[in-house]
């Protein structure tokens, strides 16, 4: 392990269920089935027998930490941590003891939107996971022990964020470019409305949010469509049909260069940046999407990294990334670099931003960059757990059962006329936001 | 690794999975001595292709620490067919992603890609492993780029500065104590010429393992192997020499206090065996024992200690044993709020006593093995996954039994046998105790 790389940090409010929205398996398109429960409640799966495991993704809308109420930030995300430590007539112990048992993996976490769970079972166990995780999502307990012992796990988390460049640089951001609005809060909360988070709170919002009409449900793996209908009635007919109304603005990063300094005693500056962007119903997305790949988001053949890293050594990752969010589109990125040159790496992306948006784009480029992001296509969707949060996000976004057979058209299409209108009409370098972590020499703070 | 990129849940995933219950793979060696393992999976239409060199950061020079890493960065600036970084923009502009890794014991190239651009990368691969070109231009700013790499991992990473500190510790004369990126004073020494040095005693087919999993049978393989691979010269290898590290007969200590920590971490590592030093039959124990002390939450650490005691937020226990030389057992522990880290350390002991006196009962093991022989099986969803195992196994010498036959070999794993290796490997007097600590007055 100790050689093993491990990535920096995840690019503000890019959940890697966004993401991934852009890739899929060619070959499993025509698998792509819509699954509707005696009790009406659908899911799509992709059957795949060949290891006897069921890789399953659930997302519910409006119940991520958008939701959170006023001074109780931090709820779903510790709802989360919770719905696993008891439920039913089982305590925490118990329930972890039938989980371990048969080696089901049970997780919930909350991103800005949605609150968030993946099960992995074992073909045979199938019957006793989603008996377990209908329990969970339905008779959650919130028992003394467990909720002490997962606030403190969630304090010192936050006592390391507070410390964490990263971290820091994100939460910074976020709170600049949203102010007043529920995506400029932080998404685990602070140590003060963490700690004023009860167990009534905690029921409240399951109960509240956690309803079928919000429900999205993928699958993959080793089950009888059938068969898997019988067992979402079992995990999830015993939800609330209706989620209660989330009141939450359209809105987007405020429009202005800014640049914030968190003065740290360490060796090298961290720096996020970002401004406005997309949102995935945009008829521009796909443009976008291929603008962004050409400037930051295709690894080496990147602009960013061509000129920040390969040319000049100034740090080891530069990226950007679309993170379009249900009320707001970002466009957001990430790098890190020694104090002493740290400004330099800032010039330069404001730089490349000013280039691109001058419409300075080859042929050669465009088809480049739609050969790599058709032809890594399979490759996204590899695995079971994969193909199911795939599955997932493409119900969220409404991208359609067929999307997966459609998506390579889609990237096809854009032309680099499409590539220079995208890059006029989104990038714009005297509206990005900087916040920087560290001791960076030649760089001034707006304000 | 050259690139960063999102690997944490996959390094996670590979490290938890130390059983296989793997498909079966074939295996042929080429007249040179590179050794081939074709792994079916015809799932996707793809393949991932792999090499790895049986070396890696300790068997750089002395005073060199880092060269095995920064060659590996170095591979992609070009031969004389390709130009620098031609290689990776040729493999984008076919749709398929690569990266690299370099650890103790060995370095690794991978592609992944559609199956029918599989000769394309072969052919590349194959001739960066001979025909690299090195200038200064290219070279020193891609040294500049580790440095940075090294300032992300380590120098901006209190967590990551105790490691580093705790493997000198660990390993006096062993170089498995120098960090695989390098010291930095040691980066900034190193040049074009160390580079092309370590190349050239290091990397020819015959310390190679090719590597290709997924939609293709060993027959599509040979023949594109022999073409590609098969005419490269075997290269005068030089012996791994590595010193051999004395006896530990006192327990050791690290504490490191940083400003920028505000909640302690405790961990305490045991020199152990590897696959390679112990067998196969130890490691299976061992991992059980890992499974037992540290796997879930119902494992005996986090129920004692974060449960019952409320002493913890979190506990685990950790064993690779895929390494060529001896290997570390790894136990770690984050006090909650107000338990002091003497507290913590105390319940922790009491728990190994324990189990050191009573031993581990059949049931729980029994539990164990299932978990284990489980997750081998999700395992098996990620080709990559599947792909390192075997790549790194045979990397560090063992063979593709050792992989194959863990999964019976967990079966075979008894009561007694984990108990005995508990008691062999939880000594304190061959351990290391590395406290995070806050500055003081902090």
């Amino acid at each position: 392990m100790r050689g093993r790389k491990v990535a920096v940090s995840t690019t503000f409010l890019c959940t890697a269920l966004l993401c991934l929205a852009l890739g899929g398996a060619a070959q499993a398109a025509s698998q792509v089935v819509r699954v509707v429960s005696p009790g009406g409640i659908e899911a799509w799966l992709v059957r795949e027998p060949s290891i006897p495991f069921l890789a399953v993704q659930l997302a519910f809308r409006d119940a991520g930490a958008a939701a959170d109420p006023a001074g109780r930030e931090g709820l779903a995300n510790m709802l989360g941590g919770l719905l696993d430590e008891g439920a039913g007539d089982l305590d925490s112990k118990a329930f972890q003891d039938r989980l371990s048992a048969r080696s089901i993996g049970l997780r919930f976490d909350a991103d800005r939107d949605r609150f968030q769970g993946g099960m992995d079972a074992l073909s045979h166990d199938l019957e006793e996971a989603f008996g377990l995780l209908g329990l969970a999502l339905t008779r959650p307990r919130f028992d003394a022990e467990p909720v002490a012992r997962i606030r403190d796990q969630i304090l010192t988390g936050l006592q390391r964020d507070a410390e964490d460049p990263g971290s820091l640089a994100h939460r910074r951001w976020a709170a600049t470019a949203f102010p007043g609005h529920a995506y400029g809060r932080p998404r685990e909360g602070t140590a003060e409305t963490v700690t004023a988070i009860a167990a009534a709170d905690l029921s409240a919002f399951a109960r509240r949010r956690l309803a079928r009409d919000r429900l999205v449900i993928g699958a993959s793996g080793d089950v009888e469509p059938a068969a898997f209908g019988r067992l979402l009635d079992r995990a999830f007919g015993g939800l609330p049909a209706r989620a209660e109304p989330l009141p939450l603005a359209e809105t987007a990063p405020v429009a202005a260069a800014a640049v914030a300094i968190i003065p740290k005693a360490i060796p090298q500056s961290v720096v996020v940046f970002g401004q406005a962007g997309p949102k995935r119903n945009n008829p521009d997305f796909m443009a976008a999407f291929v603008m962004n790949h050409l400037l930051g988001g295709g690894g080496f053949s990147a602009r960013l990294m061509n000129e920040i890293r390969e040319k000049r050594g100034l740090v080891y990752g530069v990226s950007t990334g679309l993170n379009p969010l249900v009320k707001a589109g970002v466009l957001s990125g990430q790098l890190a670099s020694q104090n002493a040159r740290v400004a330099e790496a800032i010039l330069l992306v404001r730089q490349e931003f000013r280039r691109f948006q001058s419409g300075e784009v080859e042929e050669a480029e465009v088809a480049a960059a739609k050969a790599y992001l058709t032809g890594s296509f399979p490759l996204q969707l590899d695995t079971n757990w994969r193909l199911a949060r795939m599955l997932v996000t493409m119900q969220l976004q409404d991208l359609g059962i067929d999307y997966l057979e459609r998506r390579n058209a889609l990237v096809e299409a854009v032309s680099r006329d499409d590539v220079v209108r995208a890059a006029r009409t989104w990038l714009r370098p005297d509206e990005l936001r900087f916040v920087i972590v560290g001791a960076p020499v030649g760089v001034a703070a707006t304000n | 690794m050259r690139l960063p990129l999102a690997a944490l849940a996959a390094a996670l995933l590979l490290a938890t999975s130390p059983v296989a219950a793997e498909p079966r793979a074939e295996t042929f060696t080429l007249a040179n001595g590179l050794q081939v393992v074709v792994i079916p999976d015809h799932r996707v239409a793809a393949v991932t292709h792999m090499v790895w060199y049986r070396v890696g950061a300790a068997d750089d020079p002395p005073g060199k620490s880092g060269i095995a890493h920064f060659l590996e960065h170095l591979m992609f600036k070009g031969t004389a067919m390709l130009a620098p970084g031609a290689f990776s923009r040729t493999i984008a502009a076919n749709g398929g992603r690569d990266n690299a890794f370099t650890s103790q014991d060995y370095t690794g190239y991978f592609q992944r890609i559609a199956k029918d651009r599989l000769e394309l990368v072969m052919g590349m691969e194959a001739d960066r492993m001979v025909n690299l070109r090195l200038t200064d231009p290219e070279v020193l700013p891609e040294r500049d780029v580790v440095l940075e790499e090294r300032r992300s991992r380590t120098d901006n990473e209190p967590s990551a500065l105790l490691r580093e500190q705790a493997s000198v510790v660990q390993f006096f004369a062993h170089p498995y104590g120098r960090p695989v990126i390098g010291w930095e004073h040691e980066i900034r020494g190193l040049t074009t010429a160390d580079a092309l040095d370590f190349y050239r005693r290091h990397y020819g087919p015959n310390n190679a393992i090719l590597v290709v999993a997924g939609d293709v049978t060993a027959a599509e393989v040979r023949p594109l192997a022999e073409k590609h691979f098969g005419p490269l010269p075997a290269r005068a290898l030089g012996a791994r020499a590595r010193l051999v590290e004395p006896p530990q007969r006192a327990a050791r200590r690290v504490e490191y206090r940083d400003a920028r920590v505000r909640h302690p971490t405790w961990a305490r590592s045991f020199l152990a065996p590897s696959l390679l030093t112990g067998g196969a039959a130890t490691a299976a124990a061992l991992d059980v024992l890992a499974e037992i002390l540290g796997g879930d939450a119902t494992s005996r650490l986090y129920r004692t200690l974060v449960v019952d005691g409320g002493l913890a937020t979190s506990a685990g226990a950790y064993y690779d044993d895929v390494q060529v030389d001896q290997t570390t057992f790894h136990l770690s522990a984050s006090p909650r709020p107000g338990v002091t880290m003497a507290a913590l350390e105390a319940a922790i002991e009491a728990e190994i006593q324990r189990l050191l006196q009573h031993g581990v009962d059949a049931a729980e093991v029994g539990r164990a093995r299932d978990r284990l022989q489980a997750q081998a099986i999700f395992g098996r969803d990620s080709t990559m996954a599947v792909a390192r195992r075997y790549g790194a196994t045979l990397a560090v010498g063992g063979t593709l039994a050792d992989v194959e036959e863990r999964e019976a070999r967990l079966d075979q794993v008894t009561a007694e046998a984990v108990t005995a290796a508990a008691r062999a490997v939880l000594v304190p007097e061959r351990s290391v105790t590395s406290l995070l600590l806050p500055k003081e007055g902090a």
